[in-house]
């Protein structure tokens, strides 16, 4: 381990993570979203239609990249280790309900980052909410919170996730020509006024409009995930870690790299011309600055903070440790999964409209569950 | 000594276990781990408390950290 430069991998990985993002948008991807976990397997939820709806649809290569990047950073680095056990249905259900918070924010803590590098204000309100629920969760840490160890388990069960997501790249490289000319002859038909033509069918969906139609080069998004996954995996970057490690323990270590994320965004967006400060009008965000919206975004964040820390990572850190071989953090994925198809099919999710009614319950039911699996959980720590 | 087995624990436990020991049972401690996560993350935690840490390589990917 290195003594002399501790926090020199750590701010690296957040300087790529970063300059990937910015690029990522760059290159077709949403506004200040060239990386979002959330939104991403909110998309491949819909891409396999796990909800239907139309303008978030598309199996993204960056979450397939994380996964696999990991998983062979790992296995390179002799840190492979299958092992799960560890309460996987509650961590099913934290795993879904930081995916309603997050959804209410529209983003994951490293979205959050972004839309901050990005100039978006309303994501103060979401890292304000972020900070009090990892300092709720903290509470617990202290408490005595825990889930219990985990055990070893047959090699295959790591091997599962990884495979999952190698088949659903291959079917999106089966849809990808055709989803292209799909949306070609929209955009034509669009262009001059005339109605889309029939759209010819692909396996999996892809949006024809809105968020899910932008993305970058499919190539450019699997190499993106590749290194930020293998990079995440040996540096253990974790938003939820480093401002839990700061309250707990006065370590900046992984705080580091969510500056670099952050100064890395804002720097390669003053360059590209792309910073906008402000509330109103951000990409993929709430378009009006009102009260609702700030509190919203807090909660959801709030939610997200909380049950990221009894999870022991941030939606990023979950993918990454799933591709290590961890059944707990694969489970915790899932949920964020079915989180998603939930949060669309009962319209749980926010807009740049702003959020729903539905949504504030899920959210509110969201902090009531993951506080009753806190309490729930706080064994004496005997030593 | 002390010693806290924290083996198939996930981040933030090893560190957490490791501080309450301190203070309830104090120095030195043994600390067992089976990944290098919690080995970097305690070993880490220890020497930001300015404390003396080592570890021997017991293999099967299990560490034994002692902090004095």
């Amino acid at each position: 381990m290195e003594k002399s430069k501790p926090h020199l991998l750590v701010i690296l990985t957040g300087l790529v993570v970063g300059a990937a993002a910015v690029l990522l948008t760059a290159m077709g991807n949403p506004g200040n979203m060239g990386f979002c976990i959330a939104c991403f397997i909110r998309d491949i939820a819909g891409g396999v239609k796990m909800h239907t709806a139309p303008v978030v649809q598309y199996v993204r290569p960056e979450i397939i990249g994380i996964v696999i990047g990991a998983m062979a950073m790992a296995m390179i680095g002799g840190e492979f280790k299958v092992r799960g056990g560890s309460a996987p249905v509650s961590r099913f259900v934290l795993g879904f309900f930081v995916m309603v918070g997050a959804l209410m924010f529209l983003g994951c803590p490293l979205r959050m980052v972004i839309r901050l590098g990005g100039g978006d204000g309303n994501a103060v309100f979401g890292l304000l909410g972020f900070v009090a629920g990892v300092w709720v969760g903290t509470v617990f840490l202290n408490k005595g919170f825990t889930f219990k160890r985990a055990y070893d388990l047959p090699t295959l069960e790591g091997y599962a996730l990884p495979a999952i997501n190698v088949v659903l790249f291959i079917f999106l490289l089966m849809g990808a020509g055709v989803a292209a000319s799909n949306a070609a002859a929209a955009k034509a038909a669009a262009d001059a006024g005339l109605e889309a033509p029939e759209a010819a069918k692909t396996l999996l969906a892809f949006s024809l409009k809105g968020p899910g139609s932008l993305h970058a080069p499919i190539l450019v998004a699997l190499i993106a995930g590749l290194v930020v996954g293998a990079l995440a995996q040996k540096s253990r970057l974790c938003m939820a870690g480093g401002i839990r490690d700061t309250i707990m323990l006065k370590d900046l270590h992984l705080l580091w790299g969510f500056l670099a994320i952050f100064a890395a965004v804002l720097v390669g967006n003053l360059v590209l011309g792309k910073f906008k400060p402000g509330f109103e009008g951000q990409p993929v965000a709430f378009n009006t600055l009102v009260s609702g919206n700030m509190i919203w975004a807090f909660l959801g964040m709030l939610l997200v903070g909380f049950a990221s820390i009894l999870l022991g990572g941030c939606p990023l850190r979950q993918l990454v440790l799933a591709g290590s071989g961890s059944s707990d953090a694969t489970v915790a994925v899932l949920g964020m999964t079915v989180g998603a198809a939930f949060c669309h099919n009962f319209g749980f999710a926010s807009s740049g409209d702003g959020t729903t009614a539905n949504g504030h319950i899920a959210v509110i039911v969201g902090i009531v569950v993951t506080l009753i699996i806190a309490f729930a959980n706080c064994a004496k720590v005997d030593d | 000594m002390h010693t806290v087995d924290a083996r198939g624990y996930a981040c933030p436990q090893p560190v957490v276990m490791t501080k309450k020991a301190i203070e309830k049972h104090g120095l030195p401690l043994t600390v067992l781990v089976d990944e290098k996560a919690p080995l970097e993350n305690v070993s880490r935690f220890a020497a930001n408390s300015g404390h003396k840490v080592s570890h021997k390589d017991l293999g099967g990917g299990e560490y034994e950290i002692t902090i004095e």
